[in-house]
Parts: C-alpha cells; sequence; structure tokens
C-alpha cells in the first residue's frame, strides 16, 4: 500500500471511530439500546480479537504457518492464566518467539 | 464529595490511566512492524484513541490485508463505544456542541468504567477526566517510544516483535474470556468461532478479509437474555 493510500486508511478509521464516540453522546439511547443490538457489540470483539490471534499467529499472507510465533503464544496463554501482568506476558511471548527464532535460523 | 473521596478518585483514575498507558508501548511495535511510520501510529493512538481498533486496524493491514478490511475490523470493535457514550450521557452531561464534541473523544473502555464504578456524578466526571488525561498522555508517549523502538531492531528482535502481536490480542481477549467475566462461556463460544472461521478462511479470501467475516461468529452467541444481558 502507498504512503497516501496508508494515510488514507489511518485517517478514515481514525474519524469513523471518533463519531461512533460522538454518536453515543448524541443520539436518543432508545436508537442503540436494543436488545439484540447490545448483544452484537457485546461479543462482536471476542469474535475479532480471536480472529486476529490466530491471524497473527499462524498465517503469512494466504499460508497457514506454523513457527515462533505460535510458541509465543502458548507461552503467553500460559502466563494470562497465571494472571501475569501485560508486560510479563508480552515480554515472554517475546522471548519464547526469539529463542526459537535463534533455535530454528 | 469529601476531600478524602476526592484524593481516592484521583488516584485510583490516574494509576489505571498510567499503567493501560504504557501498553501503547506494544501498539507503537506493532504498528512499526506492520509498515506504518511514526507519525501514522501517533496520528492513530491520538485521533482514533480506542485500543482494540487501532491493534486491529495495524494488525489487519500487518497480515497483508486491504484497507476496506483494515478499516471494517476497526469500526466494528469501535461500536462498543457508541454504547459507553449512552451510558456516560446522564453522568457526564456535558453542555454544549464543544463540551460534547471534547468528551466523546475520551469514551473508552476504561474511563467508561472509572464513571460508572464513581460514588457520584461529580467524581464520575473527576474520574473520567484525571483517567483520561493520564491515560491519553501515556497511550500517545508510549506509542511513539514503541514505534521508534521497533524501527531499530535486528533480525532476533523482530522475530520476538512478530511473537508479542499475536500475544498482545490475546492479552485484550483474555479478560472477556476469563472466569467471572459477564457471559463468559459465550464471549469463549463466540472467540473459538471466531478463531475458525478466520483460519478456515485464510487460503481463501484476500488477506485481512477473514477477520471481519469472523464477525459472523457472533450468530453463536443466541438470543439476548430477557434482561438484556450486560446493562
Amino acid at each position: 500500500m502507498s504512503g497516501g493510500a496508508l494515510w488514507a486508511v489511518v485517517v478514515a478509521a481514525s474519524v469513523g471511530c471518533y463519531l461512533l464516540k460522538l454518536a453515543g453522546l448524541s443520539v436518543p439511547a432508545a436508537w442503540v439500546q436494543h436488545p439484540w443490538v447490545t448483544r452484537v457489540v457485546d461479543v462482536v470483539p471476542a469474535a475479532l480479537l480471536a480472529a486476529l490471534v490466530a491471524v497473527q499467529a499462524l498465517t503469512a499472507g494466504t499460508a497457514l504457518v506454523v513457527d515462533g510465533r505460535l510458541a509465543g503464544l502458548a507461552v503467553a496463554a500460559l502466563a494470562l492464566a497465571l494472571r501475569a501482568p501485560f508486560v510479563v506476558v508480552l515480554l515472554l511471548a517475546g522471548a519464547a518467539g526469539a529463542l526459537v527464532n535463534v533455535l530454528t535460523g | 464529595m469529601t476531600t478524602a473521596e476526592r484524593a481516592a478518585t484521583l488516584r485510583d483514575a490516574i494509576g489505571l490511566g498510567l499503567a493501560v498507558g504504557l501498553y501503547g508501548a506494544a501498539f507503537g511495535a506493532t504498528a512499526g512492524a506492520a509498515g506504518l511510520s511514526p507519525w501514522q501510529a501517533v496520528v492513530l493512538s491520538a485521533v482514533m484513541f480506542t485500543g482494540a481498533s487501532q491493534f486491529a486496524l495495524v494488525g489487519v493491514l500487518g497480515a497483508g490485508g486491504g484497507g476496506p478490511a483494515a478499516i471494517g475490523s476497526a469500526l466494528l470493535l469501535g461500536t462498543r463505544n457508541t454504547l459507553y457514550g449512552v451510558r456516560l450521557l446522564p453522568l457526564l452531561r456535558p453542555r454544549g456542541f464543544l463540551r460534547r464534541a471534547g468528551t466523546a473523544h475520551w469514551v473508552i473502555d476504561e474511563t467508561t468504567a472509572l464513571a460508572v464504578a464513581a460514588p457520584d456524578r461529580r467524581l464520575a466526571r473527576l474520574a473520567f477526566l484525571a483517567g483520561g488525561a493520564a491515560l491519553y498522555l501515556t497511550w500517545n508517549a508510549a506509542t511513539l517510544a514503541g514505534v521508534l523502538g521497533a524501527a531499530a531492531l535486528g533480525e532476533t528482535a523482530r522475530a520476538a516483535l512478530d511473537a508479542v502481536v499475536p500475544a498482545a490480542f490475546l492479552a485484550l481477549l483474555w479478560p472477556r474470556l476469563r472466569r467471572g467475566a459477564p457471559e463468559a462461556p459465550v464471549q469463549r463460544r463466540v472467540a473459538a468461532g471466531g478463531a475458525a472461521v478466520a483460519l478456515l478462511l485464510t487460503p481463501v479470501v484476500p488477506p485481512g478479509v477473514q477477520v471481519l467475516a469472523a464477525a459472523v461468529a457472533v450468530l453463536l452467541a443466541g438470543r439476548p437474555r430477557p434482561a438484556g444481558g450486560r446493562a
């Protein structure tokens, strides 16, 4: 993607996200507090964030790839289950990824 | 409100803002790894200022995705801020268009949690403003540090960063799935469905589109509860 196109994406998404925030303070509550709307909004982050976890850990372009990223993810899951702070989770994941890269590189 | 209540509210709000804001370094590094310039990363943190959407945008771009899939993913994750605004309006009651427009910029997960948890309206407003300010400043400074740091990395450090990115998304997702979270079994079902849809579609759709398409997993959530789900 060219620099100009990338800027267009950055600006459009930023303005769009801001308008979603402004809408909440501006439109009648009844418009957005429909049970089905709140239901979807409540669970949509789980679907998208899980998809991003899978795509970031296991894909390269249109291929499925297993490498150090999956080791990092497994270590991160373990650290999160043990209630480690965010910074520790990320450092451990990075260390695992780097280790696999050194061992297999 | 008493002086002690005021001090406690300020302490909690600023503490949370500073702690969460540091996470901006992970965003900056992710943005750098995805090919964004330091300026683009900083504009996202300054103008978009909603973590999950920012991570999704650079995550889709980093996976080789196109603009529409990246923007669509960011907007879908941004919809919950609309619901937060609806809950905050009676607490904050911003008067006039300018105050409303300014308040809207800081309507995110953390500021909403702080304002809703405050014991009265004046403390809610204080918590929103103090937490928002601390988080905004730290988040932007940490973003800049992260994106500049990512640019200076060698090959092994890049491999480390590649492993940090999925872990960062998992850390964003985790609090929704953990035992005790509202409707954790539903959230887990939807998350598993979203990951499965994304992986199944990866070989057959343009990069990034599988992330947006994973939104169909919300169908696994089933009907809203009679009470209307989470208040």
